[in-house]
């Protein structure tokens, strides 16, 4: 049956295609049998909305008349400071980027109400930007101040650039102290009072390519509401990660490193966050799709929230001291029943990652598909693989003298 | 004409002891929501009714509220969901004390019952789109 991902275009471009998303497939394959479901699908759309804390645009702000050289000065946008150590008038704006005279957690716990990813969102929705710039002037960028109101629609560039989104599979946070802790998996009430997950499960895009048979360096996606590429793995991308019987992984593993036209992007798939004693970040939408070139290729997208498992960690003390242990591994099924019996406790669940908003991503990707909107890309390079035997290390630490 | 108000109760030491809403009840007809109380006897108390009825029970029933010494306040602060903002990630649900948050099973889309809401603004500073918005 192995197709190819030109014959798929082919079939998009004549509005031929047959997609499903991540979630529709699921009883698909269980009512017509995988071989039968396999041989009619051309593709199937993930999608995951969720705080991204690894996110930030690059900015070309223009040249002022006369020049200033913003590369090594101090540039804020809204009073959120942004990094200039590039060219002379990139800047970089990170999603977690806080104002200078956010008062952090000296009032515990902060509120982090405004930050980087506030910044990004407002920059997409069209809204104007307040930018004050100190430089030190040079004999070509003469000029050492600069405050201006910027927009989107009048800078050169805007481009999403996201070295860590789109986790395939994540712990679930729990609190076995008995005082409350704000961590960036939400608030966790003490003595097992909540558990926390954040992944969009059985519709996430590298949970249904556990080992990145199609998603690759290069593959175009749906990124915030426009389309963006996989531009390489992501950080702490670990391929080794401990998987299940079905090649899934049970804990944090894959990352995506994504990049887009941040000026194609809606407000909506990029929301400023706030963290309560963490701080701020950027809520990102990703949906990928994945051209169904195999039986075998299929039959992981087929994954369902019951054959996913999750690590139950402790955010009081494991997490923090970088202990390995895990409490318990429960599965997404589990989690998303609103209970989990963990220690022989009742435990209400929340997400952090909202499902609603990855099927709606799915369904636009299924539907710009099917429009033949959007065509599929080979991968130019592949993911590093189990066989890389890349794996997320720890810092080791070493006295400077 | 019946009118529907939440009203904050704050009880006098000396009156704790006293049934007072049994009489909004028996007296003047009015039906009540307890939204939250705190009583304890011979100490300073709170009360914050959902207090309903037809309109002239229910002003008769406020007078003699007013008669017995306890001080009203009227409930002015609320706690809305900015529906734009809100992105049913569900972080708010194991947050609320008082399970106003609720999951609808097929869609899996964040129900918010508002009558179910004490006020507590727990959830406020815990959503991370910043979409609960407390009103005073």
């Amino acid at each position: 049956m192995a197709k190819t991902i030109t014959e798929i275009n082919e079939k998009i471009r004549k509005g031929r295609a047959v997609v499903v998303t991540a979630e529709e497939v699921i009883d698909i394959a269980r009512e017509k049998g995988v071989r039968k479901a396999a041989e009619e699908i051309d593709v199937v759309t993930t999608g995951t909305f969720s705080p991204m804390c690894g996110s930030g645009a690059f900015l070309n702000i223009g040249h002022s008349k006369p020049r200033i050289k913003l590369g090594g000065g101090k540039v804020y946008l809204n009073d959120v400071p942004v990094y200039t150590g590039i060219a002379a008038v990139d800047v970089f704006i990170g999603a977690t980027a806080l104002p200078d005279d956010d008062p952090r957690n000296k009032f515990y716990p902060g509120e982090f109400n405004y930050g980087g990813g506030y910044v990004m969102q407002e920059l997409v929705s069209g809204k104007d930007i307040r930018l004050t710039a100190a430089a030190f002037g040079t004999d070509c960028y003469p000029r050492k101040k600069l405050e201006t109101l910027i927009n989107i629609k009048d800078i050169n560039e805007a481009i999403l650039f996201n070295v860590r989104n789109a986790y395939q599979n994540y712990n679930v946070a729990v609190n076995l102290s008995d005082k409350v802790r704000y961590t960036y998996m939400g608030v966790l009430k003490p003595n097992l009072g909540n558990a926390n997950y954040c992944s969009a499960g059985q519709l996430s895009p590298l949970l249904n390519d556990p080992y990145y048979k199609t998603i690759g360096v290069g593959t175009r996606i749906f990124l915030g509401g426009g389309t963006g590429y996989v531009a390489w793995h992501g950080t702490q991308h670990s391929p080794t990660a401990l998987r299940g019987d079905n090649g899934v992984p049970r804990q944090g593993a894959g990352t995506l490193a994504v990049i887009g036209d941040l000026k194609q992007m809606k407000p909506e798939w990029l929301v400023g966050t706030s963290m309560l004693g963490y701080g701020c970040t950027l809520t990102v939408g990703i949906g990928v799709p994945i051209p169904i070139l195999s039986e075998e290729i299929f039959r992981y997208t087929t994954v369902s929230d019951a054959g996913i498992m999750a690590p139950i960690v402790d955010y009081s003390e494991a997490y923090p001291q970088r202990e390995p242990d895990i409490v318990a591994e429960v599965s997404y099924a589990e989690l998303r029943s609103g209970h989990i019996k963990v220690q022989g406790k009742d435990v209400p669940t929340s997400s952090l990652s909202s499902y609603p908003k990855a099927v709606e991503i799915a369904s636009i990707l299924k539907q710009r598909i099917e429009e033949g909107e959007f065509l599929l890309t080979e991968p130019v390079a592949p993911l590093p693989g189990v066989e890389s035997g890349i794996s997320f290390k720890p810092l080791k630490e070493r006295p400077i003298s | 004409m019946n009118v529907s108000r939440r009203i904050v109760l704050h009880f006098p030491p000396n009156m704790t002891g006293q049934p007072v809403v049994c009489r909004l009840v028996k007296d003047f007809g009015l039906t009540f929501n307890i939204i939250r109380a705190s009583v304890s006897p011979g100490q300073e108390g709170l009360l914050v009714l959902e207090l309903s009825g037809e309109r002239k029970n229910y002003d008769k029933g406020i007078k003699y509220l007013t008669e017995t010494g306890i001080e009203i306040q009227s409930l002015s602060q609320d706690v809305v969901r900015d529906e734009v903002k809100c992105t049913h990630c569900g972080a708010c649900i194991t947050i609320c004390p008082t399970e106003a948050f609720v999951l609808e099973p097929k869609t899996r889309k964040v129900l918010f019952d508002h009558h179910r809401c004490v006020v507590c603004g727990l959830c406020v500073k815990a959503c991370p789109p910043r979409a609960m918005i407390l009103y005073f």
